[in-house]
Parts: structure tokens; sequence; C-alpha cells
């Protein structure tokens, strides 16, 4: 493959037990101990993963500098293939100078939320990709899906967001095919954090939310369980729209042999709604409301005054509109649109995405409205 | 920003932590423990940078919890704790050491009740008290102040909640509520959550 050649993949493949500072055509001492250190260099089984590595990051990642001076610069995303990410550290010097110092570390250009309620999970976040403080993208998504239970929002670096997510999507799958099960929401969120922390301290920047709809494990054999498990894999299996990945035939065909398998196994594990926030920093933390991003502190405010577990599904909704709206008017790195994502026991199902600006407009319309009506009363 | 306290008296050691899990200037989390386990009567407390704590603490665990898969009976806390120190002193001068403070505790069969006080620089002091964070500017010398080696149980306790009190008053950042655990003998014990409502 075109990209192998670029990387020199087959010298880091080849030599996997010896010392690769012979071998490899990396040509620094700081780059030879830091390829030891990465982790596809030593082990055979399970992470032994291909992660096309850019030139840049043969250098230790001490030489970068540590995250908060990068974190200070704007946040830096592509909407295009890894590749083109190799552009974005020339311009970092440029963009971590700047003229006014901000009062904290501002990071990842974004506002992306998400909460759990009676009803699932709520996702929402806005579209716009910004880059040195111009708009690279109006339209990007900044929900990915994962599998038919399991949505991730991102924010960071755009390039890195999209290929660790498929990286989990694909280590996800193989969990379910080799294990007949499918890993829980704080399982996968343990998941990709082990495997950002040898990225720790470079900079890749990668901080998810992953959003999802565990199910339920068969406990001691009982015959309601499984067949209510059934029941919510046929219905997986009729109401999902938007999947249209063939897999998901599979995995519930997967999941419903899994079941009996399990029912020997006496297991109760929780099935419900579940949210877990995940930062290449390493941070892990499971929670009911989580916002990130630069508009996160604008968002906070608004979900912490509505958001209830009793609320239902056009309530939920709108006020993840409204939070996203509210950290657009006012962050400078987040507008364009929102996109909102509802995952329940059913699967995700994706809103159509709505134009903020028209939000905006209808808003002022309502002042107007207001202020002519205070207006006439007094005459 | 995050305050751990550890108090040692003659036959227990009372630990506590605050519950805030912080990203620059937004509180993530209220509610979160960063006690870890180590085994039915060891606990580890860990704060420091983001990663590093749980990656740390979860190593840590799991070696000690092996070691009395293949040996039968569990490490002493001394032994964890100079366990520990090792693994930390072993990944200073690499390219990534591990940027936390930890407190052990824990209470040896043999030797009584014991509490470890480490740092990043993996330093190892066995003391009778112990802080880490700002929050042991103000509160290291109400423990000087008023510690007894022959504290009781419920005098340690108001010993905690004095130190929680000066917090509450003069630190400038809001920690809500702390988790409280006693160690002693018979194990584990979770105490009383102090929130800002109690005294």
């Amino acid at each position: 493959m075109a990209l192998q050649e670029l990387c020199n993949f087959q010298d880091i493949f080849q030599d996997s037990i010896t010392t690769l500072c012979s071998s490899v055509p990396f040509g620094r001492k700081t780059g030879c101990d830091y390829v030891s250190g990465l982790p596809f260099s030593n082990r055979t089984n399970l992470f032994n993963f291909f992660t096309p590595v850019a030139e840049y990051l043969d250098e230790s990642p001490i030489q970068f500098g540590q995250i908060s001076t990068i974190q200070s610069s704007s946040a830096i995303s592509s909407q295009d293939s890894i590749l083109s990410s190799l552009a974005v550290p020339t311009s970092l010097p440029l963009a971590s100078s700047q003229s006014v110092p901000l009062p904290f570390p501002m990071s990842h250009g974004t506002t992306t939320l998400a909460f759990m309620f009676q009803g699932g999970v709520l996702a929402a976040a806005d579209t716009r990709s910004s880059c040195s403080g111009l708009v690279a993208c109006p339209a990007s998504q900044k929900i990915l899906p994962i599998h038919s239970h399991l949505v991730g929002t991102t924010s960071g670096t755009s390039a890195d967001c999209a290929l660790w997510k498929r990286i989990l999507a694909r280590e996800l799958r193989l969990y379910q095919l080799r294990h007949g099960r499918r890993l829980s929401t704080s399982g996968a969120a343990k998941l990709l954090s082990h495997m950002l922390h040898p990225f720790k301290g470079t900079e890749l920047c990668v901080a998810a939310t992953l959003c999802g709809w565990d199910g339920g494990e068969v406990d001691g054999g009982a015959k309601t369980d499984l067949s209510g498990r059934r029941e919510t894999t046929k219905s997986q299996m009729t109401d999902l729209e938007k999947t249209s990945l063939a897999e998901t035939k599979t995995q519930s065909s997967a999941s419903i042999t899994g079941g009996q398998q399990c029912s020997a196994r006496k297991r109760v594990s929780l099935s419900g709604p579940s949210l877990c926030y995940v930062c290449s920093d390493g941070t892990r933390l499971q929670g009911a409301l989580f916002s990130v991003g630069s508009g996160s502190p604008y968002a906070y405010s608004i979900l912490d005054q509505g958001v209830r577990w009793g609320l239902t599904v056009d309530e939920a909704t709108s006020i993840a509109r409204e939070a996203v709206y509210r950290a657009t008017h006012r962050d400078a790195y987040s507008g364009n649109c929102v996109d909102v994502y509802h995952i329940s026991s059913k699967g995700w199902i994706r809103r159509s995405r709505e134009d903020l600006k028209e939000e905006y407009y209808r808003e002022k319309e309502r002042q107007e409205r207001r202020e002519r009506q205070d207006v006439t009363p007094p005459e | 920003m995050e305050y751990l306290i550890g108090i040692q008296g003659p036959d227990f050691v009372l630990v506590a932590a605050d519950n805030v899990a912080a990203s620059s200037i937004i509180q993530m989390k209220h509610d979160y423990d960063k006690m870890f386990k180590l085994s039915e009567k060891i606990l580890l407390l860990c704060v420091g940078e983001a990663g590093d704590t749980v990656q740390f603490a979860e190593y840590i665990q799991k070696n000690v919890q092996l070691y009395k898969m293949r040996n039968g009976y569990e490490l002493s806390p001394s032994a964890a704790a100079n366990f520990t120190r090792k693994n930390l002193a072993d990944y200073l001068r690499s390219r990534t050491p591990y940027h936390v403070n930890l407190l052990l505790a824990g209470y040896d069969d043999a030797d009584g009740p014991g509490l470890y006080y480490m740092d990043y620089l993996s330093s190892l002091a066995k003391a009778p008290f112990a802080a880490h964070g700002y929050g042991a500017f103000l509160t290291l010398s109400i423990l000087d102040r008023h510690y007894r080696p022959d504290l009781t149980r419920d005098e340690a306790l108001d010993l905690l909640k004095k130190c929680v009190e000066e917090l509450r008053k003069r630190f400038i950042l809001n920690l809500h509520s702390f988790t409280v655990r006693l160690i002693d003998k018979e194990g584990i014990h979770d105490l009383e959550k102090l929130t800002a409502g109690a005294k």
C-alpha cells in the first residue's frame, strides 16, 4: 500500500523483537527510544494494529513541548484525511503566538454536549471546524456513530478523532466477535483510554464523549430475559432507520447466540443509557452530563438549569439545541449548524441538521415582537 | 486543586479525599472517587495529572492483586508502599514520568496501622498524618497543633472536620464534598461524606 511505504511500515513490523535502532531508518537516537515505546512495537496480540505514524511523530514527544502550550493556541482541526494533518504542525507556531494572553488554555474549538435522561442519551454538537482562526469547514460532522448503540462526540483534532473512532469501532467489533457480546460503554471508554495512553505528551488531541445504550446481559438462564433480548434485537432490526451497515443484522444474531451462551453464567450487569468522557490526556469519567470544547462553559450553564432525569425526548432535544445555540452565539470557534443524536434501546436516531442562523433570526423577531408589545399598551 | 488527607490513630487510619474531577475551570464531576482499593486493608489515594492518576493507581492495584493470586497472601502496607515508590522511581527518569501524589493507608495485622506519604518525585515517608494539594498548606498546622498519637476515632473525625471547615473558610476553590473512609483491623469502612451542609 502506498501509505505503508510512506510510513516505512514494513521495517517497524518485521523487527518487533529486536531493538529497532539499527534497522529502522529514522536516524535519530531519540527517535529510536520513542519508537520502542509505541504500542505496536512489542505486543504481538490484541493491540498489534497498524496506525499510520506520520513522520513528525518520530521525534521525542518532549521536543514538541507539553500539551498546555499547544492548547493555548486555537484548536486546529481539519476534516480531511490523515495525510492532511501532516500540514498541521507547520501552522502551529504561528497560531500559538497570541497578541492578547488567554485567561486559561482554550482548547478544542467546538461545542459538544451529551446527557442522560429517562429516554436514553442525547448528544448534540455544532458543525464548525476551525483552523488558525478561520472556518475550515462549516458543515463538519462532530458526532460519529461507532455502532448501532454507541455514538461518540468528537472534539480536538478532527483527523485524530475520526481515526481513533474507526479504530475503536474495529476493536469493538472484534470484541463482539470474540466474546459474543457487545462491550459496554464504560468498557469501550476504558479501551479507548488505554489505546490513547501511549500518545500522551504528543500532539494527539482527542476529547470524546461516548454515549451508548448497554444491552442487558442474560442472567441465570431466566427465560423472560432471553425472550426480552430477542424482542429488542427484533426491534433493532426493524426500527433502525439510519444504520445502513449490513453488520447490524449479524450483530443482532451474534448477540442472540451470545445471550444463549451467557445463560449458563450467572451474570447481572447494568443495562440502559451510559455516558463516558474520554480525553487523550488520560481522563476517563463516567457521568450523567458532559460538555466538551471551547463553548462548553456556555453550554453547561444552560444545561445545568434545565436537565432533569424526567425530561421527554422533545424537551431534551430542545434544551440541547438551545445550549448549543447559546454556545455558538458566544464562542467564536463554534457555529453554523447543530446536530442532535438520540440513543435509545433501539439504537441511535439522528435529527436533521439545523442551521442556527435561522434560530438567531427567529429569536431576534421574537424580541422585536415583544418590544413592540411593550411599547403599544402605554399608548 | 485537589485535596487528600490522612490521620493515623493507635489502631486505625482515617483518610479523606475531595470529590471534584475538574478540567481547566469546569467541574466535570462532583462525585468522583479518588481512592483505590489495593486489598482488603489497603487504600491508595491518588491525585495529580489527569490520566496519570488512574493509569498508575490501577497498575499498582492490579499488581498487588496479582501478588495475592500468585502467593496466596496479601502484601503488607509497607511492602505495597515500597513497591509503589519503586515504580514511581523507575518511571521518574524515563520518557513518561508519572506526575502523581499519593497517600497509602493500610492496616497490617502484625504492625498495626500505617500511613505513607509519597509524592511525584518518588519520595516515601511513613507519617502519623499527611495531606496533599494546596489545601495542605492550610490544614497541616491544624494537624500539628491538635494531633495526638492516642486519638480515638471520634476525635480523629473531629480533627478531620476542623480541617475541612478551614478549607471551606479560606480556600479559594469550592471543594463541595469529601469521601471519608476508615481502615482498621476489620477492613475498610465507608463513613458519611462530608458535604457543604454538614458542620
